[in-house]
């Protein structure tokens, strides 16, 4: 079966050493992963994390079911075939001269992205969307020289009323 | 109250029904074992190395079905601990091992005998805790316990920095255990074993595989009565043995690298295999893409990861075994299948497996089945791993269920003696023997000292022929019978015996093997019988690795040198 790039959504307990777990657990499964992004969730002491990887179904379904084994994750969900919003920030510093500052302010209005700094030899650039729209801004800014780039990967939720599902907390009953 | 972390920890062990614990003591693990005199009814039993700790703390665990628990200092003793560890995560067995950790001021300055061992576990255990505040200390303990024996069962590993210790807090104890995703499925889904009884009804070739969650389940008693309802002819895992009576008339023994033909032949022609708490390991299905190729599968498991890991499932059942298969079996029609069954037999005959070939020197098979015979079939038998392993398993036959206590997943030389340790402790009116090999036995000797110490009347067989013999028997069948590092030098393991205080007796012949059996019963304490078997014999039936599993070589016959060059796994 061919890999494909698989999104999924992590709730977990934001305790120390649990990014660790999950992370050790993508390596001992033998799982590459493109981009993992942590932080707070709308419930207090629970982070979120979405994780990029590459597999085929039923690898990811495995490694699914290996992270909600791990006692402090709450739900995984595999969000890949979900309609969603995705996106990623980028800050993307471009070598630039007077000569050619104006351009490159141009293209960046195109894509609705800000400078924020500037310097007499570059320019600092903030963009946010998705992958596509992150790959074509640089590619374009490639051409005055990109002396350095800065992504935060990819975070998603899912379109409409249906969330990652919300965390409950509830007593587990002794025997 | 007020009390010292060293005190909570004691006060938990005893609330959770603890009465034995295997270790051994160091720095940063001395004030917990102060507090040890405060709490009598704490038995600590001190072993040779920690690694045996672990051992002797599963080989108790596995024959009481308690929780098994043992001590080990920070650094080297922690480390130590971990082979133990690895092996109870692969057979499943409910474990707590509590560690000492350099005082928390230390902790990341790389202070003498500090190792993260939290970081070094995790992927060997359930969960494991680090205590940083000690008023968390009686919570950690509780989930540790409720961690380790709910579900599937794991180790869980509890490093105590040794100030957390000695400080006093206030100690409450502990209400419920709050684990919001911590919830694991006992119940049988209702449609899906619906499904399995359909399945069930129309297969005219079923066969169960029984792994050994229904052991940990202790569903024996259920199995036996789906098997007989339905007529359904049961084949275990090699953990799975002594799950189901060998000597039932619907018992065909069990599968995998080493066990029976006629087994192997009966998942591979079914036209459905019934998966009961197991989890298609490679050694029991042999190459994966062979396996019961005309079969639909049914697999019922605790764990959901275990379900479609391996093996392409039709009906998965995620539930506790004891717990699904009462409804399973009220599902199921009454069923002859005097066909499939006269099949088995005939493969049975055509395939006996368990043959011990004729000849004059000592053959370990005819020494295992010799232990059988004069113990009559009611001991408990533990082994090494390696070729005593697996004659252990064909030659014995298990009647009686969780009486055959083995390394299954990791596959650890040296657990024998240790688990041994643990096992005579939790059977304490049973005959336990081990049954080990000489590179086995030379792994953990030193518990020998703990059997003594202990006075613990363990029997002990060795097999001795001179050689690390399973790695051996793969040089000659595969490696052009190149025996590089197998011959092994041993020392005379009857006076090592006598160093101990431990009597013993050494055999070298046929008739000199009943004596000795009988002499090992009848003394009162350990005893050590040192067989020494023809050197070069073969664990057969084999399936040669890259084969599938009907595709087994028979003893006596030398034909696998022959088998072509695989990858070997």
């Amino acid at each position: 079966m061919a890999a494909t790039k698989h999104t999924l959504v992590a709730l977990v307990e934001d305790r120390p050493g649990v990014l660790n777990r999950v992370a050790s657990l993508f390596r001992r499964r033998g799982f590459n992963i493109q981009s993992i992004t942590v932080g707070h969730s709308e419930t207090p002491g629970i982070s979120r994390m979405t994780i990029v990887a590459d597999g085929t179904n039923t690898s990811v379904e495995q490694v699914r079911k290996q992270l909600d084994k791990l006692v402090e994750t709450i739900k995984v969900s595999d969000i890949t075939a979900e309609d969603r919003v995705e996106r990623e920030l980028a800050l993307i510093k471009v070598k630039s001269t007077s000569a050619n500052r104006g351009e490159i302010i141009q293209i960046v209005d195109i894509f609705r992205a800000n400078i924020v700094d500037v310097s007499l030899d570059s320019l600092t650039v903030e963009v946010t969307g998705d992958e596509n729209k992150m790959n074509s801004l640089l590619s374009l800014l490639q051409g005055f020289g990109v002396k350095e780039v800065c992504r935060t990967g990819k975070i998603a939720m899912t379109r409409g009323f249906n969330s990652a599902d919300h965390p409950r907390r509830v007593a587990t009953p002794e025997e | 109250m007020k009390m010292t972390g060293g005190q909570i920890v004691c006060d938990c062990l005893v609330k959770e029904g603890v009465d034995t614990i295997y270790g051994i003591l160091g720095g940063a693990i001395l004030p917990l074992y102060d507090t040890l005199p405060q709490f009598p009814q704490l038995h600590h039993v001190l072993v040779r190395h920690e690694q045996c700790a672990a051992h002797a703390a599963e080989g108790y665990a596995r024959a009481t079905g308690k929780v098994g628990v043992c001590f080990a200092t920070s650094g080297p003793g922690a480390t130590n601990l971990v082979t133990g560890i690895a092996n109870a995560y692969l057979d499943s067995t409910a474990m707590v091992a509590i560690t000492g950790q350099v005082a928390r001021r230390f902790i990341g300055k790389d202070a003498f005998q500090e190792i993260d061992i939290t970081g070094i576990t995790l992927p060997i255990t359930k969960h494991n805790y680090l205590v940083r505040d000690t008023n968390q200390l009686a919570k950690i303990m509780k989930e540790a316990f409720y961690i380790a024996r709910t579900g599937r069962p794991g180790p869980v590993l509890i490093d105590i920095p040794k100030d957390v210790f000695t400080e006093q807090v206030d100690y409450h104890t502990p209400g419920k255990v709050e684990l919001p995703n911590f919830k694991p499925t006992t119940k049988g889904h209702p449609a899906q074993i619906q499904k399995a009884a359909k399945l069930i009804n129309e297969a005219q070739k079923p066969v169960i595989i029984a792994g050994r969650g229904v052991i940990i389940s202790e569903a024996s008693t259920e199995l036996k009565e789906l098997a007989e309802k339905g007529q359904i002819p049961v084949v275990t895992t090699l953990l799975g043995i002594s799950s189901f009576p060998e000597s039932h008339v619907l018992s065909y023994r069990w599968i995998g690298m080493h066990g029976m033909g006629y087994a192997n032949m009966a998942v591979n022609n079914a036209d459905l295999v019934i998966a009961i708490g197991m989890r298609f390991d490679d050694r029991a299905t042999a190459e994966v893409s062979g396996f019961a190729s005309h079969a639909k599968i049914i697999h019922i498991d605790i764990d959901p990861a275990e379900i479609g890991k391996n093996v392409p499932v039709e009906v998965p059942i995620v539930g506790d075994v004891k717990t699904v298969l009462g409804p399973l079996t009220k599902l199921v029609q009454p069923s002859q299948r005097g066909e499939w069954l006269k099949q088995l037999d005939d493969w049975r005959r055509e395939h006996p497996s368990t043959e011990i070939r004729e000849t004059s020197s000592l053959l370990p098979q005819y020494v295992i089945n010799q232990i059988y015979q004069n113990t009559h079939g009611n001991a408990t038998i533990v082994t090494g791993v390696g070729q005593q392993q697996m004659w252990a398993a064909q030659h014995y036959t298990y009647d009686h269920p969780n009486t055959f206590i083995s390394s299954g997943g990791l596959g650890t030389m040296g657990f024998g003696l240790p688990a041994a340790v643990g096992v005579k402790m939790g059977r304490p009116e049973s005959a336990v023997w081990l049954i080990d090999g000489d590179g086995s036995f030379q792994m953990t000797l030193h518990e020998l000292a703990t059997i003594q110490q202990e006075k613990l009347a363990v029997k002990i067989a060795i097999m001795n022929n001179g050689f690390l013999g399973m790695v051996r028997q793969w040089q000659e069948l595969f490696h052009g019978k190149r025996y590089v590092a197998t011959p092994l030098w041993g020392p005379d393991f009857i006076k090592l015996a006598e160093a101990y205080g431990i009597a013993g007796v050494k055999v070298r012949r046929k008739d000199e093997v009943i004596p000795a059996i009988q002499q090992a019963m009848a003394y009162d304490g350990p005893f050590v019988i040192d067989f020494g078997i023809e050197p070069e014999e073969n664990v057969y039936p084999m399936v040669p690795p890259g084969a599938s599993l009907s595709q087994f070589l028979e003893m006596p016959k030398k034909e696998a040198a022959l088998w072509p060059q695989r990858n070997t796994l």
